[in-house]
């Protein structure tokens, strides 16, 4: 079976808990908050103002650039404030907050649940469009998705691949929306391949799903441009890079992107939006949202308006009782959520509640050279050397290590049997380092 | 007998032979080097801390001999007694400047601010930072975790574990600055050192809207502006909720500190002062 050929680690996954839950409709809070930085990029910009009423799916942020994307309501209401608020780090940001009252949609959007199989839209209506429903990438990094497909002039893309490999432990909701939602998904597959103009779309799987292995399969074949791509289990394997590495057996150069190997990787959540965006006018104002946690009462896999509070959701499944530590996505590139009222975005995939006896940190020692870090690294990276670098502030020899390489999966923290933050290092190291890349280019 | 002196003779021989290549090779490749340097850098402190600007002492040694307006360059150390001696030394004019000290401006401690989550990560407060707004309510202010403490080559600053603030020994710091550039929040200012450590500043730098400050800390500055009101020099500017008094124009009367609401304004070696002739100078003001 296929797999990435360097490094990788194997936690156990987890998924049991909200396997089974199907996707639940989580009823409308009271109150939504919706930032305006849901994506990499520059910032939407607010075009909304405090007392304005405001229906799902309009329009309440435009694109702050080429690289951003809009925000739209997901709640019908009144916009009661559009200013800084804390979010899950609780640092603060623009945020639009409206009070909602009932559930009224724009009209455009098709909220009938027939399945529209075929529209005649050209590849660049596509991607504009896209771009207008304001979708972005929803494995968690959400780079905005129209700039993804924007192929750059004098390259090729030659195949689409869909991101369905879900290495997160507890993660289920992209397996949920493979069971549930598997047609609408390979519909949007057709159109993301049709708007970059391949022919070939794989779907990378990881054999602890065997079930959404088969069901897909059977679906695909009335898409014969469809190859269901089953994959050994191993972390990080829903890494971009990784993934084409898996399933083409090509190799990103350092410091290029997945087109210069003729690929273009999209998440399953991505494609399920794109559809529903082309398809059904329907702008991206939800989400599904695995909430889940070892001691948690009732795991589920929630369809949640975008802005809803996290403390909602945990509520809804369980509550606090003996949690220690809440993150927001999964438990290896998630990050730890300090304000539980932050609101659910565009890029939460989970809610992973952990009890107080697993989410303290070991106590670090001292490295002992024993490489675990570099057999882990699926980018062939010297942690262990990074993270000392890093501490003596060596950027330009950090350089010449490839740091710039790293995708801050952490295996290294995973491996150590010291414990050492490894990763927590390493990121501040790769920081100032693209800092200065971006700086020396900016000069040229 | 005869293989030994031969030996002998043979060593010796080569040794005074490779002496005189030596002997050449040094008289050739000779770099000539102003011995002033030599000089200026005994003259330094020495303690290669970078609070000048070059890597180390001999770094400053050379630009200070070389460049012939020195009136840029400044040892923070030795302070404004070695950079006069240095001056008449190379015949050029020194700078003078006031002697600065390390302030920290943050009054969140354990009991002002309270911690709201705990942070278990790499105990560094750059990662933390790069990871999250901090253990309390406050996004702005000191995340106690020490890498000023770590990066002062002087000893002069230490985490207080009574307040989890740190602490800035005016014996001991210099004013290089290291501390200034590793806290990744800006907490710490370089200030003008006043006789008998005498100082006035704001001792917060949240930028949030008054009630979120206050909700965070007891003593976060809210932005009220009654400080600036009340200061006869016009050395206060509030600027994005938050005060700041400018040092240069302060001249230490002490109206500020009575008229801030929330404590945020701090002072530091006066003598206490009479409550009863403090009142109607506060309200004569302006």
């Amino acid at each position: 079976m296929k797999t990435f050929p360097i490094g990788g680690i194997h936690p156990s996954d987890f998924k049991e808990y909200s396997k089974g839950a199907a996707i639940e409709q989580f009823p409308i809070p009271a109150v939504v908050n919706i930032p305006l930085a849901q994506h990499i990029g520059a910032p939407a910009v607010a075009c909304v103002a405090k007392g304005d009423r405001v229906v799902v799916g309009q329009v309440i942020a435009t694109a702050g650039g080429f690289v951003s994307s809009p925000i739209h309501s997901s709640v019908s209401g009144t916009v009661t404030a559009v200013g800084p608020m804390a979010d899950a780090q609780g640092n603060m940001k623009p945020t639009v907050t409206i009070a909602v009252e009932g559930d009224e949609w724009d009209e455009s959007v098709d909220r009938s649940q027939t399945i529209v199989k075929s529209s005649n839209l050209s590849p660049k209506d596509i991607v504009a469009k896209i771009s207008q429903m304001g979708i972005v990438g929803m494995g968690g990094a959400t780079f905005p998705t129209h700039v993804k497909l924007s192929i750059p002039d004098g390259k090729k893309a030659e195949c689409l691949i869909i991101n369905a490999v879900e290495c997160e432990p507890y993660l289920t909701a992209d397996y949920r929306v493979m069971m549930e939602q598997g047609e609408r998904l390979l519909l949007g597959a057709r159109i993301l391949a049709k708007a970059i103009g391949v022919e070939k779309i794989y779907v990378g799987i990881e054999n602890n799903k065997p079930d959404a292995i088969a069901y897909l399969e059977k679906l695909a074949c009335a898409y014969l441009e469809v190859e269901i791509v089953p994959l050994k289990m191993r972390y990080p394997q829903g890494g971009e890079k990784q993934l084409i590495a898996a399933v083409t057996g090509r190799q990103v150069p350092s410091g290029g992107l997945p087109i210069d190997v003729g690929a273009v990787v999209q998440n399953v959540g991505t494609a399920l939006a794109v559809y529903e965006a082309v398809m059904k006018n329907k702008p991206l104002v939800e989400r599904v949202v695995t909430v889940t946690g070892p001691k948690l009462a009732s795991p589920k896999n929630l369809l949640v308006r975008i802005g809803t509070p996290m403390s909602a959701l945990i509520d809804y499944c369980g509550g606090m009782e003996g949690v220690g530590k809440v993150i927001a996505g999964g438990p290896m590139m998630g990050r730890a959520v300090s304000n539980i009222d932050a609101p659910v975005t565009k890029g939460t995939s989970g809610v992973l509640l952990m009890p107080t006896e697993e989410s303290l940190r070991e106590k670090e020692g001292e490295c002992i050279r024993c490489a675990k870090c570099v057999d882990a690294c699926p980018m062939g990276l010297e942690p262990y050397i990074l993270n000392i670098l890093t501490q003596k502030h060596d950027y330009d020899e950090l350089e010449r290590h490839w740091i710039a390489d790293c995708i801050e999966c952490g295996c290294c923290t995973f491996s150590c049997p010291s414990y050492l933050p490894l990763l927590d290092w390493v990121r501040i190291g790769k920081a100032e380092v693209m800092k200065r890349i971006r700086e020396r280019n900016a000069k040229k | 007998m005869g293989n030994l002196v031969t030996t002998i003779l043979v060593v010796s021989g080569l040794a005074a032979l490779l002496a005189l290549l030596l002997f050449l090779v040094a008289k050739k490749f000779k770099v000539e080097e102003d011995p002033r340097i030599d000089d200026v850098e005994r003259m330094l402190p020495g303690a290669n801390c970078g609070g000048c600007g070059f890597a180390g002492c001999r770094g400053m040694s050379e630009a200070l001999v070389k460049q012939d307006d020195i009136a840029s360059l400044y040892c923070p150390v030795g302070g404004a007694e070695c950079m006069k001696k240095i001056a008449s030394y190379l015949g050029k004019e020194a700078a003078e400047r006031e002697p600065m000290v390390a302030v920290v401006r943050c009054g969140g401690s354990c009991e002002n601010r309270p911690r709201v989550n705990r942070f278990d990560g790499a105990q560094s407060c750059v990662v933390a930072s790069s990871l999250y707004a901090g253990e309390t309510g406050c996004s702005f202010g000191c995340l106690g975790l020490g890498d000023c403490a770590a990066v002062c080559d002087f000893g002069a600053l230490s985490i207080n574990p009574a307040t989890g603030l740190p602490e800035v020994d005016e014996e001991k710091c210099t004013a290089c600055g290291a501390c200034v550039k590793a806290c990744p929040k800006r907490v710490i200012e370089l200030r003008k050192k006043a006789p008998k450590g005498r100082k006035i500043y704001v001792s917060c730098v949240n930028k949030d809207k008054g009630a979120v400050a206050r909700k965070a800390c007891k003593v976060a500055c809210i932005g009220c502006g009654k400080c600036a009101k009340v200061c006869p020099f016009e050395a206060i500017t509030v600027e994005n909720n938050l005060a700041y008094i400018d040092f240069t124009k302060c001249k230490m009367c002490r109206k500020c500190v009575a008229e801030c609401p929330t404590g945020a304004i701090v002072e530091f070696g006066f003598p206490p002062r009479k409550v009863a002739t403090e009142e109607p100078q506060t309200a004569k003001t302006e």
